[in-house]
């Protein structure tokens, strides 16, 4: 277990934050921090299962991260939050499941890029960067982590990424129907709908990270604030619902 | 500067450059591999393509005293096409992984080049003479009609155009469920490994259907994977010894005739973690993404994200030298994680040396952002940080040290951290194995340095 303090020091910008203005705008939470790597290391897990053949040695490195924030968060007694929320068909400490790394879906190649990766990312990153930004205080380092954005990447259109992602969402289940037309009814027939809406999903996990990120500085020690938490929460439960079911299968 | 062996400080220059000048990069073109055969005389690369690109040095001009031969194009073929797996439904990249040469048996020159399922054997020899004076046949093909031969003839060599031919001898299929890394030639000449993320193949350089399974990391049950294979390479002296590292920073020295199944390492080489730096991304930056034994096989050099290590194989708790190849990054693991540059795989590689003793295996090489590349003086314990950039091509120019400025107040001349492109990475770099000559690829362009010789 590590002192809160050691740990920061992995977030960019940090360091310069000391003997700023920290006590006029509050610097976003460790566990908000913590919570975003989360979720950006899920997006980046399910999108390397959604691309032709995902690179095994990126997917593990950023699975073993996954577990180690779970871990953590486990610990701390923050994970706890989904035991309240989850319908309880999955079991507790069951992680991301790392099978899923190793199967790809017949997809049509995304565009690829130097250095490739999937387009929709882009925009999600972008999206949090700039938000993570926004809540450092205005040390001059807060431009590093645009900067780094924008030598990077260039905005896409978001709708037209979402789009791309329902696509290929859809063809993974394509391929399923295709195997066995049987077992794609029992595959859909006790889940509940919403969770293959992809574009909800995503929405969700996003406002309620953006919401996370916008309303620390208000909210830092609300209640409010521990609910948006928690909705990320219920949100990775779904995917691992998700998962759990494309294993299975 | 540098020292090398004798304490006489290297002076990089430009020398040449390779490839298309435009901005806009053609995926294709984007180079995988570089590799100098076992004489330096030639010099591959491999591209994003499927392409091998073979430079072959031109003889020394006596009249030009103060520079080595060029390399100008000695070859071009398409070494792989792009496949698809009817199985799994994927295709399979005709990206060229690794080119690795064979050491001259006789005119022609053999070379081995992967992607990440097949490996191939291609044969590249010059063809200069051609037969000429067939009785049958005319100089273009056509059979004349035998009424008309009055007389024979025996037909004789003339000189011809250098052509020089590539045909793939060997096709080593089939071996490999994951991707292909590495590939490493035995001190025997004779056989060579494959390492994917998961298993070790030995091969024998003449036998394509069978192969040997001598590492297997696959656990039981696919959930349980934490680590894979990173980078694989034999021992230059020891042909039954080999490494092979991981993504968690480890490396394990193997001893084939212990068993088959060299699943249990002969020793583990791992440096233990430093506390004050822990972080989510402590196991991604120890991630090793290359490895390379030095000339006599006493050492052995790792690259991480961060940092390149040097290891005495009798030691295997700790190395015995580190380098920080870029530092000022560790601040931005986090913005570098979220753009994927976290999982950049640089190489890293050792001067060259006309003699197999340890003394000679001084100075260590490997890449980094914005074009730069670092050099390591272990003796001196200097380094110097270079660019490859098109503006510095002035031949016999002494190339300028460039710095990276960390935080604080920039000094002129120094970049700031955050004026980085990270989109020029320079990943592949190799060392003549004789000369101070070493070609370094950006993206889609090689650079060729020499020592300013006086």
């Amino acid at each position: 277990m590590f002192m809160r303090g050691l740990k920061r020091k992995c977030f960019d910008g940090e360091e310069d934050i000391e003997g700023t203005l920290a006590g006029i705008k509050a610097i976003p939470s460790y566990n908000l921090q913590r919570q975003s790597l989360l979720d950006m290391s899920l997006v980046k897990l399910q999108l390397c299962h959604m691309l032709v053949e995902p690179n095994l040695c990126r997917s593990v490195l950023i699975a073993n991260t996954v577990r180690q924030i779970q871990e953590e968060m486990t610990q701390d007694g923050t994970w706890q939050m989904i035991n309240t929320q989850s319908t309880g068909q999955a079991p507790l400490d069951r992680l991301v499941s790392t099978d899923i790394l190793c199967r790809s879906s017949r997809d049509q190649a995304e565009g690829k890029h130097v250095p490739g990766y999937g387009t929709f990312n882009k925009d999600f990153e972008s999206d949090q960067a700039q938000d993570s930004s926004e809540t450092l205080s205005a040390a001059s380092s807060v431009q590093a982590p645009r900067n780094l954005q924008s030598n990077v990447w260039e905005m896409e259109n978001p709708q037209e990424n979402k789009g791309n992602f329902q696509k290929s969402l859809d063809q993974i289940f394509e391929t399923l129907e295709n195997k066995s037309p049987n077992s794609v009814e029992d595959l859909f027939s006790e889940v509940d709908n919403s969770y293959y809406d992809l574009d909800t999903m995503l929405t969700g996990m996003m406002s309620n990270t953006k919401m996370g990120h916008c309303d620390s500085i208000e909210t830092f020690s609300s209640p409010t604030n521990t609910a948006s938490n928690s909705n990320c929460k219920s949100d990775l439960n779904e995917l691992d619902h998700i998962v759990e079911i494309l294993v299975e299968s | 500067f540098l020292g090398a062996g004798g304490g006489n400080d290297i002076q990089w220059c430009f020398s040449q450059v390779k490839g298309a000048v435009d901005d806009d990069v053609a995926e294709a073109d984007i180079i995988s591999t570089v590799e100098f055969n076992h004489s330096g005389e030639l010099l591959a690369t491999g591209d994003k393509g499927g392409r091998v690109v073979i430079f072959q040095q031109e003889q020394e001009n006596k009249t030009q005293s103060h520079s080595r031969g060029e390399y100008n194009v000695y070859s071009t073929f398409q070494s792989h096409e792009p496949e698809f797996d009817y199985l799994k439904s994927l295709e399979i990249e005709e990206k060229i992984n690794k080119i690795r040469w064979l050491p001259q048996k006789n005119a022609a020159q053999f070379l081995l080049s992967t992607n990440d399922k097949t490996i191939k054997l291609w044969k590249i020899s010059e063809r200069d003479k051609r037969p000429e004076g067939y009785n049958l046949k005319e100089e273009d093909g056509r059979y004349r009609d035998p009424t008309t031969v009055t007389t024979l003839r025996v037909p004789v060599f003339r000189p011809m155009d250098l052509m020089v031919e590539a045909s793939p001898r060997r096709i080593f299929a089939n071996a490999h469920t994951y991707h292909i890394n590495s590939i490493s030639i035995n001190s025997d000449y004779e056989t060579y490994l494959s390492a994917d993320d998961l298993r070790i193949n030995l091969w024998h350089l003449e036998i394509t259907d069978r192969s040997f399974n001598i590492v297997d990391i696959k656990p039981a049950n696919m959930e349980e994977l934490t680590e894979v294979i990173t980078a694989a390479e034999f021992h230059p002296n020891s042909c039954s010894t080999f490494v092979y590292s991981s993504s968690k920073g480890t490396i394990r020295l193997c001893d084939m005739r212990t068993s088959a199944l060299c699943d249990r390492h002969s020793k583990l080489f791992e440096e233990p973690e430093d506390p004050s730096n822990r972080s989510f991304f402590s196991e991604i930056i120890s991630s090793i993404s290359d490895v390379k034994f030095s000339h006599s096989g006493r050492y052995m050099m790792t690259r991480d994200y961060l940092s390149v290590k040097i290891w005495d194989l009798n030691m295997e708790n700790r190395p015995v030298e580190t380098y920080q190849v870029h530092e000022y990054l560790r601040s931005k693991l986090c913005s570098l994680y979220e753009n994927d540059c976290i999982f950049d795989k640089f190489e890293c590689c050792w001067n060259g040396s006309d003699r197999q003793v340890e003394f000679f295996s001084l100075i260590v090489m490997t890449g980094s952002y914005n074009n730069f590349f670092r050099m390591f003086d272990r003796n001196t314990k200097r380094d110097i940080t270079l660019e490859a950039s098109r503006e510095n091509n002035k031949p016999r120019t002494v190339l300028k040290p460039r710095k990276v400025c960390a935080s604080g107040k920039r000094k002129k001349d120094e970049i700031s951290v955050d004026s980085l492109d990270f989109n020029k990475k320079i990943l592949h770099t190799a060392w003549h194995p004789k000369e101070n000559i070493i070609a370094v690829a950006t993206t889609n362009n090689l650079y060729i340095f020499q020592d300013k010789m006086n």
